[in-house]
């Protein structure tokens, strides 16, 4: 999928030139200058390219020695792996850090409702938990559960960390992924008239409209349409399912019913970010509209639309999707304290009813859990930029 | 002799700024014959580029055109004054691009970064005509052969940023030339071009143009180009034409003291070692900030001189 | 060639070219933004009201007034029964008991008329910890004055967010400073010292950036003993909001720190023989703080946003400690809400305030760039 791209062309050979064939690895600068004089060597060019095919064939080897040359989106996937090694060892630090551990928790609320527990039944419990062990061990003992899928054992509930994450999970990405659509079906047309009429009123109306998005906590937005639902509609709003449905088997009726729950977490979710991307899009796309190539474009005979559309805005959204990478970390957060507040049966109450017990499995594989979806957002986001943008897929 | 393909006549252009409305261009006038070469020559800020982009109606807010009109005759079909187009007129778009083009002064950031060469070369035909898209990039193609570039089936799938400044200039002009244009405007073209790679570009649009028999405006404020390329020659200054002649007229016997000074200004014109005028000293105390109207004199010539200067000029 | 020899500039630009000094330019483009500018004017006066809280809140924070307890806001008036007063004054209240709902119902009575004293005495407090007092800026004479109404304990809302805006704002400040300190000394680091170091420096900035930042910040708050005092939980909080929250700024400041290093004048200014501390504070430094400090600007509500939402679940900032998102704690169910909507206050003051910082650092990162001429007006 790699196009070899030859630098050595745009520096060495004269544009009148005969180009060279495309024979040579993918070349990185060092190659380029290295093929240089022999490229230049115009009269015996037979032997020049014999002598570079030799030559690129030995540098084809050294290239593969030093790094593996694979696919883009490989060499992505593959980077992921220390990242996310090292956010599980950070994530583990955190969630070790509040002094005490389950048994002490557990032991607290025993103690304070009378039940006497001896030292040996302690010593057990701890030992149960692996809580006895050096914490290295215990992090190795969850990470390399965590790996091949077995995330450990929840001691609030009782129940492999399995069993109650799952569902949540598909709820939290249901709700970050209909956001994420949210976003760009909003944000995307708003952005680009926002900048074609700029200083118009609706640009204006628009730019005070983001601005307050920008600024309104996600829970304080989800506040005020509990407080606009009940006033307004008089039905308490809340939840991803009516009380009939809620632990009713999936069904056509459940879902219909899921879908008119939704939209209410996914603005609460999204707006923020869309009034980020909104921003974004259109300061942007201001920047791209002055350039010249435009106005090459402008002097083809492009007419309007066409020129908006298929010029600057491939361009622009190239930041833009970037950005939409980062904004999954806004997201997930922003599902987190939603979820809260609105009573939804994701991972944000969870995981902090987790935390406060000290439930380190559960806690703790959430906030990978998290990381992982975040982390795979990114490399979507890349993936994407790299298939809009050829300037991406040559380096 | 024909009537020239584009007429020009009191052209005026403003720009909005913070202080306060700033003109562009006033009361700018001047003929493109047909089929010949005319170059505009002037410094930075003379509005040599603003009266190009007014020909293409490019002129974009806060900038605007006040007055004037400029009159196309196309080779087929009746004259019409592009400045009264409406923004939707449809015979605008069949100007840009289909009967005048024009070439940019960088052509490193005149084509899309991320569309290929191809592409972008049968964009300019397909807005125009009406054929396929494996049509128009075999029509692109032949182009950008006929421009110099070699190797199409690769070339035409490679990116902006796979090329030399020199070949991406290459690939404006294809673009430009691509619809057959009756006037192709050039914007410096080769100002922002290694010295060698100037010299090849003004000879392929020099012998483009004895091929295909288009008229050529040429913007440039180097005198030396001006006198390898061009048939006629319009000196601007601080938006208003100083002085309209032929090539001879204007490099042998400059009329105005702009241009004068403009002449012994060129690096080689004095002996080396010795400082190159600046226009300041040559001009003197001639006034050359004071708008004159322009005056056409017996051989063709026009120039814009007080009233007791031109009687002088007049005279000799 | 004639470039190299420009004509003079007309006369009528000279004067407008000669005489205007970066800094006049910077606070010119500034001036026209006047979002930017008003955003100023509010961010000082909520800053001024945050510092004199306890003359201004016609109230203690604790103060608990049990004749108005969830009362929704009073107006202030001008015109009684018998016409205009010059000296505003309040209506206190009715309440009745709903024999249906069992709620409190509250209604003006215009019999009870208390009009305002200014800087006259009230609850005592002590300005700064420092200076003992009992005058506040009004006080409603005869009875009470809740401008923003009471919360279930009858203490008075409005007191309560000047009292909040002092924890919040400040605490917006402080992290924001820790994470200036983090930020340049990490982007400072890896832009100077280059090579490996940059390296790990950006990774670990991206892995950062990547990590889902709420859950992290509330098992971060979650380890916070609740025996700790509440100037101690104050600074945990700040520092929590800082560790995640530095990646941004760290990121921009290398990226200016190498822009600038490869800055021609950066370049001529060494090959003039400049000594590297004299490149760096005369040449870089002048660049360099314009945009940090409009990048410190846009992180403020990065900030006061992390402290809302972890006070408003519970496991930030914890009462007695009084801020904005502690405040909102109050309005976690839409029971609280729709009958005492008022609650929801303080987020009206923690979105002027974001959005006054927003605004601010847009108006200061348009007038950092010498190169936005802003024409286009």
């Amino acid at each position: 999928m790699l196009r070899a791209s030859a630098p050595g062309l745009e520096r060495k050979v004269p544009d009148m030139d005969k180009p060279t064939d495309r024979g040579g690895p993918p070349a990185d600068d060092a190659d380029g200058l290295s093929a240089g004089p022999v490229e230049n060597a115009e009269p015996r060019r037979g032997i020049a390219r014999l002598l570079r095919a030799t030559l690129a064939r030995g540098r084809l080897l050294c290239a593969a020695i030093a790094r593996i040359r694979l696919p883009y989106a490989v060499r992505r996937m593959l980077g992921m792996i220390p990242t996310l090694a090292f956010i599980s060892i950070i994530i583990f630090v955190v969630i070790q850090l509040p002094p005490g551990d389950i048994v002490t928790s557990t032991l607290d609320r025993l103690q304070a409702s009378g039940v006497e527990v001896s030292e040996e039944q302690v010593q057990n419990l701890r030992a149960q938990y692996n809580l006895d062990k050096h914490p290295a061990l215990q992090y190795l003992h969850w990470i390399g559960g965590f790996v091949v899928g077995d995330m450990g054992y929840s001691y609030m509930f009782a129940r492999p960390v399995n069993e109650l994450i799952w569902e949540r999970l598909g709820y939290t990405l249901l709700i970050t992924i209909s956001a994420m659509l949210f976003t760009w079906a909003v944000a995307v047309p708003l952005g680009i008239y926002s900048a074609v009429r700029q200083y118009s009123i609706t640009d204006y109306t628009l730019t005070a409209i983001a601005l307050v998005g920008l600024a309104t906590p996600p829970f304080l937005l989800a506040l005020v349409f509990l407080y606009v639902g009940f006033e307004v509609f008089g039905i308490p709003i809340g939840g991803l399912f009516s009380p009939e449905y809620r632990e009713a088997p999936w069904s056509m009726e459940r879902l219909g019913d899921l879908l008119t729950h939704l939209w209410i977490p996914m603005v609460v979710v999204g707006l923020g970010s869309t009034a980020v991307t909104m921003r974004i899009l259109r300061a942007n796309l201001l920047d791209e509209l002055k350039k010249p190539y435009v106005v090459t474009a402008r002097a083809k005979g492009v007419r309007p639309a066409r020129l908006v559309l298929k010029y600057p805005f491939r361009i622009a959204i190239n930041p833009f999707i970037s950005t939409l990478g980062l904004q999954l970390p806004a997201l997930v957060s922003g599902e987190a304290i939603v979820s809260i507040v609105l009573n939804l049966p994701t991972t944000g109450k969870m995981l902090l009813d987790a935390l406060l017990a000290q439930d380190m499995y559960l806690a703790g594989s959430v906030v990978m859990l998290l990381a992982i979806l975040i982390l795979l957002g990114l490399l979507l986001s890349d993936l994407m930029l790299a298939w809009i943008d050829p300037r991406i897929r040559y380096e | 002799m024909t009537a020239p393909v584009l007429a020009i006549r009191d052209l005026a252009v403003e720009f909005k700024t913070d202080t306060g409305v700033t003109p562009a261009l006033s009361g700018v006038s001047f003929d493109v014959p047909r089929g010949q070469v005319t170059a505009i020559v002037g410094e930075s800020g003379s509005g040599k580029s603003v009266t190009a982009n007014c020909v293409m109606r490019l002129v974009q807010p806060p900038g605007r055109i006040t007055g004037g009109s400029i009159r196309f005759a196309p080779d087929a079909g009746d004259a019409f004054d592009v400045v009264k187009l409406a923004d939707r007129d449809p015979r605008l778009y069949d100007l840009r691009g289909g009967h005048i083009s024009m070439v940019f002064q960088e052509p490193m950031t005149a084509l899309s970064p991320v569309h290929d060469i191809g592409g972008q070369v049968a964009e300019a035909i397909l807005c125009h005509r009406d054929i396929g898209k494996e049509a128009a990039r075999a029509e692109a193609a032949q182009m950008l052969e006929r421009v110099g570039l070699d190797d199409m089936e690769r070339r035409m799938g490679m990116y902006p940023f796979e090329f030399s400044g020199g070949m991406r200039q290459r690939v404006v002009i294809a673009m430009a030339l691509v619809c057959h244009p009756e006037v192709l405007i050039c914007d410096e073209p080769t100002t922002a071009l290694d010295v060698t790679i100037q010299a090849e570009i003004l000879t392929l649009i020099r012998s483009l143009q004895h091929e295909l028999g288009n008229s050529v405006i040429f913007i440039t404020h180097d005198l030396g180009v001006v006198a390898q390329i061009a048939d006629h020659v319009v000196v601007m200054y601080q938006g208003r034409v100083l002085e309209i002649g032929t090539v001879r007229q204007v490099l042998k016997q400059p009329l105005h003291p702009y241009t004068r000074g403009l002449l012994q200004a060129i690096p080689g014109v004095v002996p080396p070692g010795e400082r190159l005028a600046t226009i300041a000293s040559v001009v003197g105390d001639a006034d050359i900030e004071t708008p004159h109207p322009l005056v056409a004199l017996a051989d063709g010539r026009q120039v814009s001189l007080p009233p007791a200067q031109l009687r002088r000029v007049a005279r000799s | 060639m004639s470039d190299a020899t420009a004509a003079p500039p007309p006369a009528r630009g000279e004067a407008l070219l000669a005489t205007v000094t970066p800094r006049q330019l910077a606070w010119r483009r500034f001036k026209r933004h006047r979002l930017a500018l008003v955003s100023a004017v509010v961010l000082g006066v909520l800053y001024l009201l945050a510092l004199f809280c306890e003359l201004v809140a016609p109230y203690s924070p604790q103060t608990r007034n049990v004749a108005a307890i969830n009362a929704p806001p009073m107006g202030i008036r001008f015109f009684h029964t018998d016409g205009f007063h010059l000296r505003p004054f309040v209506y206190g209240y009715d309440m009745r008991v709903n024999p249906d709902t069992w709620m409190r119902e509250y209604t003006p009575n215009v019999g009870k008329r208390y009009p305002l004293r200014f800087f006259a005495s009230g609850d005592e407090h002590t300005l700064w910890n420092l200076l003992p007092s009992t005058r506040h800026l009004f006080v409603a004479e005869g009875g009470y004055i809740h401008l923003f109404g009471t919360d279930q304990l009858g203490r008075d809302v409005f007191s309560r967010i000047l009292y909040g805006a002092r924890v919040s704002l400040s605490i917006g400040v402080a992290g924001v400073v820790l994470t200036f300190v983090l930020g340049i000394l990490f982007g400072g680091v890896a832009g100077y010292l280059g090579g490996i170091t940059d390296r790990a420096v950006q990774w670990f900035i991206a892995v950062l950036l990547a990590l889902p930042t709420l859950p992290l910040w509330m098992a971060l708050s979650a380890a916070l003993p609740v025996s700790w005092s509440p100037l101690a939980v104050y600074f945990g909080v700040t520092v929590i909001l800082s560790l995640l929250g530095w990646p941004y700024l760290a990121r921009q400041v290398r990226g200016r720190f190498l822009a600038l290093r490869q800055e021609d004048f950066v370049i001529a200014g060494r090959l003039l023989g400049a000594g590297r501390m004299r490149v760096i504070l005369r040449h870089m430094l002048p660049n360099f703080m314009s945009h940090t400090i409009t990048a410190a600007t846009l992180a403020v509500p990065f900030m006061i946003l992390g402290e809302t939402a972890l006070s408003f679940l519970g496991i930030g900032l914890r009462p007695p400690v009084v801020s904005w998102g502690v405040l909102m704690q109050q309005a976690q169910n839409w029971q609280v809400i729709v009958m005492t909507p008022w609650l929801l206050l303080p987020g009206l003051f923690v979105i002027i305030a974001v959005t006054a910082f927003n605004l601010l650092g847009d108006g200061l990162r348009d007038a950092a760039d010498p190169y936005n001429t802003g024409g286009l007006e």
